[in-house]
């Protein structure tokens, strides 16, 4: 084996989840495969930035601490997310700063008070073999490198961008209580007039059966217009699409939710947003706000095109 | 796209869902993003009746992409035939004779008229590689089964709703198995991995029908 190849980390305990992510695989979606990739892509961003690499370096995301990995060389890492606890050998290190491992030490990350995943970066990002042109694991469709487990052993690829020059990033802490922009759409029509009020009126609580695929809430329940169907078409899902399934709570889709499906999506949270969802934990507390859509750069709800000549017209509604 | 009309739906702030009339609109216009892609277009997925559209929004936005997609060149798939892919099928699925039953057919005729109709895949997305291929028979046409199974076999050639498939690899399901092929139509060393595109036509043949498991 090659310097280049040899590997560098060695999981010791991979604590609830570890898994590889990186931005995934868009483009894809007419083969039935998602986009993947980091849960919390802000976080993951800002891993990547404070050692320096590209943004398509894959890095570890793991689940409620409980990390531990062994580096058999000196490499410089960062941790960012959900702010625990972390010890390098000895030495205390912190989250949202880039830090030295040294060669035989052990990465240790506590449990976090607030906040669900944590990502830890190392300089060059991780370098496994990538499927369909990315490295991270798709937990519904199956692809990409499996959970990591007790003595896998990973290697480093040469995904630099520059050297490192952040010392600290200013990061806010994760709450256990957030508000989620809106943009109503596409089938907010097929719901009740009061079911956007109740949307934006009420608290839902994030349940335990809550994963990548997306958060199960529980609250009141959004009902459907009178004489509307359950189910419709299949039809192309995004992430931060709020579906609701026939019991009227909604799912907000995260990272490795399904490219098609059959329920109608009341809402789409702001991009921007997401990553703040993907911190929320069981027992959290989640409020959404309505948000103007030429302030997330959205188009106005309803837009029609008839034709190249043609006028804008109100929206048919399905 | 030049005659019919484009609904465009808002969906979220990078994406967008565009409503058709029916499966020929959306291959076509599929077709047409394909062969004339706009700036900022980061993916398309294909479904029944619509396209949804995903975008970079630090390149484009929703109204520019709605003004490309006014102008793109209409586009049949007519003028390029869409490749035909024959599926052999050994007809020994556990629902076969439950579905029999439900059509008022016997399990022979149910087998004629699966393996007798040209399917269009429509569109993917339940799973990676997993095709709904429409062009079932009327008479076939069932809502899918009550109790989903745990785990369907991969290579479960199935039926619900208006749509036929093929589990590319086990995994739980709801559909009606009338029986299993050994084709392998999801296959990460291939370029591209899924057999089934939208727009490809498939024929199944009947292979093994006595040698029911």
């Amino acid at each position: 084996m090659t310097a280049a190849t040899a590997p560098v980390l060695e999981i010791v305990e991979p604590g609830m989840l570890a898994i590889v992510e990186d931005l995934g695989r868009p483009g894809l979606g007419a083969l039935g495969v998602g986009r993947s990739g980091a849960a919390d892509e802000a976080s993951f961003r800002l891993a990547n930035r404070l050692v320096a690499n590209a943004e398509r370096a894959a890095a570890i995301e793991f689940v409620l601490g409980g990390l531990a990995v062994r580096f058999r060389r000196t490499a410089t890492v960062a941790l960012t997310g959900a702010p625990a606890d972390v010890r390098a050998g000895h030495r205390a290190a912190a989250f949202n700063a880039p830090f030295a491992v040294r060669a035989g030490e052990v990465l240790r990350v506590g449990r976090p008070a607030r906040g669900l995943r944590g990502y830890l970066a190392v300089r060059g990002g991780l370098g496994v073999a990538p499927v369909l042109g990315s490295r991270s694991w798709d937990s519904l469709a199956g692809i990409g490198p499996p959970p990591l487990r007790s003595g896998d052993l990973l290697p480093l690829a040469a995904d630099h961008a520059g050297e490192p020059s952040v010392d600290v990033a200013p990061v806010p802490p994760p709450s256990g209580d957030v508000t989620l922009r809106v943009l109503p759409g596409p089938r907010a029509g097929r719901f009740a007039p009061s079911a956007l009020d109740r949307l934006f009126g009420s608290a839902y609580e994030v349940t335990a059966d809550s994963d990548r695929v997306g958060l199960r809430l529980a609250g009141p329940p959004l009902r459907r217009a009178p004489g509307a169907a359950a189910e419709l078409a299949p039809e192309g899902m995004v992430t931060g699409a709020l579906q609701v399934p026939p019991n009227g709570r909604p799912v907000l889709f995260l990272a490795d939710h399904p490219v098609t499906g059959g329920y109608p999506v009341i809402g789409v949270v702001a991009a921007a947003d997401v990553s703040p969802a993907a911190q929320l934990r069981p027992g959290d507390t989640v409020r959404f706000r309505p948000t103007a859509p030429a302030a997330a750069g959205a188009p106005a709800p309803g837009l029609v095109r008839a034709g190249p000549a043609a006028h804008w017209s109100p929206p048919r509604r399905g | 796209m030049r005659t019919s009309e484009l609904h465009v739906l808002p969906c979220g702030d990078h994406a967008i869902l565009v409503e058709l009339d029916d499966l020929e609109d959306v291959l076509a216009l599929n077709a047409a993003l394909r062969d004339h892609e706009p700036a900022g277009l980061v993916d398309v997925v294909p479904a029944a009746e619509t396209l949804l559209i995903t975008f970079d929004p630090g390149v484009t936005s929703a109204q520019r992409l709605t003004d490309d997609l006014a102008h793109l060149p209409d586009e049949r798939p007519a003028t390029d035939e869409p490749p035909l892919v024959e599926i052999p099928v050994g007809y020994d699925g556990p629902d076969l004779d439950a579905v029999a039953d439900a059509a008022g057919l016997s399990a022979d005729e149910v087998v004629r008229r699966h393996s007798g109709a040209v399917y269009t895949v429509a569109f993917t997305g339940f799973a990676p590689g997993f095709a709904y291929l429409t062009g079932l028979d009327q008479r076939l046409v069932l809502s899918r089964r009550e109790n989903p199974r745990t785990r369907v076999p991969a290579g479960s050639v199935a039926i619900a709703d208006r749509y036929s498939g093929v589990y590319p690899r086990s995994g739980p399901g709801g559909w009606h198995l009338l029986g299993h092929t050994d084709a392998v139509l999801w296959d990460l060393d291939r370029t591209p991995p899924a057999a089934l595109l939208p727009g490809t036509r498939v024929r199944f043949t009947v292979q093994g029908r006595d040698e029911r498991r």
